[in-house]
């Protein structure tokens, strides 16, 4: 199935460079990283993780958001995912793929990394998390390319890949839930030391994630004549509602927490964060402009006649993406580092190298979604779109 | 290109000799590391069930003697001075912090001035129970079971920082680049300097202890620095303890730190 991303238009094709000349970029820049070491990136020996592990954490969400649109296809028999599954599995591939390419550029000793494999060690929440990634990659690999080869030749997918979509369907939270525990069981990190780590990492994985699902969605009917269904665009739409508001009642809940308790120690990273601490509020307006975009989304999505409304739709869910992305992709990690051990405050910025090293990865990713997308689409295409299960 | 029979076996001769010669080579070299003999333990090496060390800021006379003791380790283990245009990503095993910092969520407004500015030399306490041993994924960081040191085998670590998000006592420093250049003072051929990418921090010096000597800041510290077996009732860490009153950093952790602190104290009075 592989030829049919190299059949395109124009337009096409102009995307694809665009997204190899990034790619191009963020490798010189990585090899520039690979020789002179970490220290090219604002990370320090106080905030000693930066955006890499940021996008790591966001990413892993958006993978394992996947499970939104397979769970009530293959368990509820929710006809009007059929056309949109196959989106949700070859998103989910490429987020792997970016989550590992993250955690490798953010290495210090990348040619040891295989160390992890030789030493296998089992008290480490990070083994774990490799097992789970790869695990998850294989399945959604697996279950996709099964599925749409299926489609392809207008047959039902074969039997055994039926054990495989139920395991992805179990496996998807276990990818973020293991990705909380990397934050949530560390002593002295009050910021991320929180038994709802999990439970937020999920909430807000499974609204950004359908949130750039809709987005897709609707390129995909703009650039080819297949068309997801209006359907399944507004069910997402609701999911993206409840999990949106779920998540922000969790941040709620660690705001009551931290403050009706009045630990300094749990207050510290928030007022960091929201307003600044001992003069250094650098993050300040970055997380206010997150707080406005998940207001200004959830005011839209709570209304059903203000979503249904395609282009409103879109809007609201690009809102939930980029308000999402600052929250998790940067506050998180970086707000659990400020204060340090020492109640000191060390601030943190991407540097040049270090932000085009992760817009290599991201147009990677990108790349590859966009070549899996061009296959499903194409066969969709010819098929007329109904996936059969 | 072609090449005629006799050229041939000119080029194929010389071959075989290459490879009979890289295998004498090969032969020696491997005979030579043979006869060097099994790794053997020094018998004049400290041996205990548990190092531990107790910090009597009393008996420090200046600040002068704290940095004797900061100087001492970093010197032996060849700790790379502060680059002056990356200050935030520096190398530090043995340093000082003030009590509000080195011990936070004790501080106190009315605490007397002299406490307050008293400038608590910090390390790694290599916990009875540590957080960065936990995370590491690769046994690159390790608690050596005979005697409690939390150890880094910097050949092992990937650079995941795992450990750095994990102690809750900042006691970990990352190599973000090459530290070489920046080891100012005379070189300590005795210890290994660092690669790139690799975490580092205290290890009780294991090796000196290994040779039968104290850690390097306990050396220079005129006493102020009390180390030993913690579980000997007859050590001169054990001698601290039961004499005065002494704090560790963070004990609600669970971390159980084995870095203890005589803040004021007998001397001192």
């Amino acid at each position: 199935m592989l030829e049919k991303a190299l059949k395109g238009g124009r337009t096409y094709w102009t995307w694809v460079a665009a997204l190899l000349a990034v790619i191009g970029i963020g490798i010189a820049c990585y090899i520039y990283q690979f020789f002179v070491g970490l220290g090219v990136t604002g990370m320090s020996r106080d905030v000693s993780w930066g955006f890499y592990i940021a996008q790591f954490t966001f990413l892993v969400g958006v993978a394992a958001s996947g499970v939104m649109v397979v769970l009530p296809f293959y368990l509820h028999d929710y006809k009007a995912f059929g056309k949109i599954t196959i989106l949700g599995e070859f998103l989910a591939i490429p987020a792997v793929l970016m989550c590992m390419l993250f955690i490798f550029v953010d290495m210090g000793q990348p040619l040891r990394v295989l160390n992890v494999l030789l030493h296998p060690t089992f008290n480490s929440v990070m083994f774990y998390d490799m097992c789970v990634l790869a695990g998850y990659l294989v399945l959604n690999i697996l279950v996709g390319w099964t599925s749409l080869g299926a489609e392809r030749k207008g047959i039902a997918p074969p039997k055994w890949v039926r054990p495989f979509v139920i395991l992805s369907i179990v496996w998807a939270p276990s990818i973020h839930t293991v990705t909380a525990f990397l934050y949530a069981g560390l002593p002295g990190r009050h910021f991320w030391l929180s038994a709802i780590m999990a439970a937020r990492f999920l909430s807000s994985a499974f609204a950004a994630g359908p949130a750039l699902l809709i987005i897709l969605a609707l390129i995909v009917r703009r650039y080819s004549t297949f068309d997801p269904g209006k359907e399944a665009i507004q069910t997402l739409g609701k999911i993206v509602t409840y999990f949106m508001l779920t998540s922000c009642f969790f941040l709620g809940l660690e705001f009551f927490t931290a403050f009706y308790s009045g630990i300094p120690g749990h207050m510290q990273s928030f007022i960091y964060l929201y307003k600044g601490l001992e003069g250094h509020h650098q993050l300040v307006p970055l997380m206010w402009f997150s707080t406005i975009l998940a207001v200004v989304a959830i005011g839209i999505l709570v209304f059903p006649f203000l979503r249904r409304n395609e282009m409103i739709l879109a809007f609201a869910a690009a809102c939930v993406f980029i308000s999402l992305w600052i929250d998790k992709g940067f506050g998180l990690i970086v707000g659990g580092f400020v204060p340090n051990p020492f109640e000191g405050i060390t601030e943190y910025w991407p540097t040049t190298p270090e932000f085009l090293i992760a817009a290599g990865v991201w147009a990677i990713g990108f790349l590859v979604l966009t070549i899996l997308y061009k296959i499903a689409i194409s066969v969709k295409e010819e098929s007329g779109g109904e996936a059969i299960h | 290109m072609s090449i005629n029979r006799r050229e041939f076996f000119k080029i194929a001769g010389f071959a075989a000799a290459l490879g009979l010669g890289g295998a004498t080579v090969a032969a020696a070299v491997k005979k030579e590391v043979e006869a060097s003999g099994p790794y053997l333990l020094d018998p004049k090496g400290l041996k205990a069930k548990r190092w531990a060390m107790a910090v009597d800021m009393a008996k420090f006379q200046s600040d002068a003697d704290i940095q004797k003791c900061i100087d001492a380790c970093h010197q032996v283990h060849n700790v790379p001075e502060v680059d002056p245009a990356h200050p935030t990503q520096e190398i530090k095993w043995l340093w000082t912090e003030t009590y509000e910092h080195a011990f936070p969520g004790n501080e106190d407004e009315f605490i007397a001035p002299h406490y307050k500015h008293l400038p608590f030399l910090v390390l790694c306490n290599h916990c009875e129970n540590p957080p960065c041993v936990r995370v590491c994924p690769t046994k690159a960081t390790f608690k050596r079971e005979s005697d409690g040191v939390v150890m880094m085998d910097m050949h092992r670590c990937i650079g995941c920082r795992f450990c750095m998000a994990a102690c809750p006592y900042g006691a970990r420093s990352f190599n973000f680049r090459d530290p070489r250049p920046f080891i100012k003072k005379e070189l300590n051929r005795e210890f290994p300097t660092r690669t790139k990418g690799v975490v580092e921090k205290c290890t009780f010096c294991y090796e000196r202890l290994a040779k039968g000597a104290m850690p390097a800041c306990v050396e220079v510290s005129n006493g102020a620095l009390a180390f030993g077996d913690i579980d000997d009732p007859d050590s001169d860490v054990r001698k601290v303890l039961d004499n005065n009153f002494t704090i560790r950093r963070k004990p609600e952790l669970g971390t159980h730190p084995s870095v203890y602190y005589v803040i004021g104290g007998k001397e001192h009075a």
